[in-house]
């Protein structure tokens, strides 16, 4: 029986899974292709936001899309150089 | 009388959208509509090919914006279904021929007489598309099972949002219902699934497509295949009607080594 059913490719993945499975991951990455100027103007904005609590080494922050296989995720590295001492009290 | 106006769109070339316009503009027709068809595809037209009535072509739109003729000079009345018209693309212009405003201007001027104002939208997501879409209410996005169509699809879908266009509805064109059954093709609910916008019909391929365009009849105009059946019931959608989707498994014609193939592999039935 197995070499029949490997004869007759069962257990293979069809090719119309194979498109699902292509097309999802092209999707989540085309969705999620954000131009650089865009990225620039989230990065100002985040900026802008966290100045208001702390202050940030402006010149080493890191911004960018990580991409895998499955999923996509918004990377931040931003040093911390100090918490501004209004902030604190502000809680 | 004020007129829908929905632009057929699909970002990639050669889905069908241009055969989707001119099936749907003459199912409206027959059920008793005064359709307009109008081919937006500026330098490359094709629509009127499609119809069959491109020798009856005198006037373009274009002509009709810069105000060489009148917009009735230049629609061309279908003899074999009444209440149809096609509005011709310039074919020695180019799409830098009119911009947005001009179409959606030409859209208000054609909106008074006819129920619906279908734009034949060029391939592309750029200036040809965005005139197309501009004077349109409502969006038809035709795509094929396969990746690069729904890809473009996708995009273009996303455009459409942004536009605010209102409602976007999914025609999945040429599906071959035993590729499916077998797993080899994308199937309805997959394109659904990542596209998630509403479903307006199902064509399944057929070859009476390529006989309507050489004979230049839509085949909704004799309705004898199950393409024809697909875009009649597309139209009665858009008139709000609730079609149940065809029964397209019955279409796919199963040979016996097919059946015994699928036995062994234990392939699951969509």
């Amino acid at each position: 029986m197995d070499f029949l059913k490997k004869f007759f490719g069962g257990g293979k993945e069809t090719s119309g899974q194979v498109a699902k499975d292509r097309l999802r991951i092209v999707l989540i990455h085309d969705r999620t292709d954000i131009s650089p100027q865009l990225l620039d103007s989230l990065r100002d904005e985040i900026v802008e936001v966290l100045t208001k609590y702390m202050d940030i080494d402006t010149n080493k922050i890191e911004i960018d899309l990580d991409r895998d296989e499955k999923a996509v995720a918004l990377v931040a590295n931003i040093p911390v150089l100090r918490i501004k001492r209004g902030s604190i009290e502000m809680q | 009388m004020a007129a829908r106006v929905i632009v057929t769109t699909s970002g990639k070339g050669g889905v069908g959208k241009t055969t989707s316009t001119a099936n749907i503009a003459a199912a409206l027709a027959k059920f008793g509509k005064k359709v307009v068809a109008v081919d937006a595809d500026v330098g490359l037209r094709n629509l009127d090919v499609i119809m069959g009535l491109e020798n009856r072509v005198v006037y373009n739109f274009i002509d009709v914006i810069e105000k060489t003729c009148k917009m009735s000079a230049a629609l061309v009345k279908d003899k074999r279904v009444p209440g149809l018209y096609l509005l011709p693309a310039a074919q020695t212009r180019t799409k830098d021929a009119v911009n947005p405003e001009q179409m959606i201007a030409l859209c208000e001027e054609l909106k008074p007489d006819f129920d619906f104002v279908l734009l034949d939208c060029p391939a592309g997501i750029e200036g040809g598309f965005k005139n197309a879409a501009a004077g349109a209410d409502e969006a038809l996005v035709v795509t094929t099972p396969e990746i690069p169509a729904v890809r473009d699809a996708d995009r273009i879908i996303g455009m459409l949002e942004s536009m605010g266009k209102s409602p976007i509805r999914l025609i999945i064109n040429r599906l071959r219902p035993n590729m499916v059954q077998d797993g080899d093709m994308l199937a309805k609910d997959d394109i659904l699934d990542v596209l998630s916008i509403d479903l307006i019909g199902v064509v399944p391929e057929d070859e009476s497509v390529i006989r309507s365009t050489n004979n230049g009849e839509p085949m909704t105009m004799t309705l004898d295949s199950p393409a024809a059946h697909a875009y009649l019931n597309i139209a009665e959608r858009l008139l709000g009607h609730d079609v149940p989707l065809m029964d397209l498994e019955s279409y796919a014609t199963r040979g016996i080594v097919s059946r015994i193939k699928k036995f062994f592999s234990g392939k699951k039935k969509r």
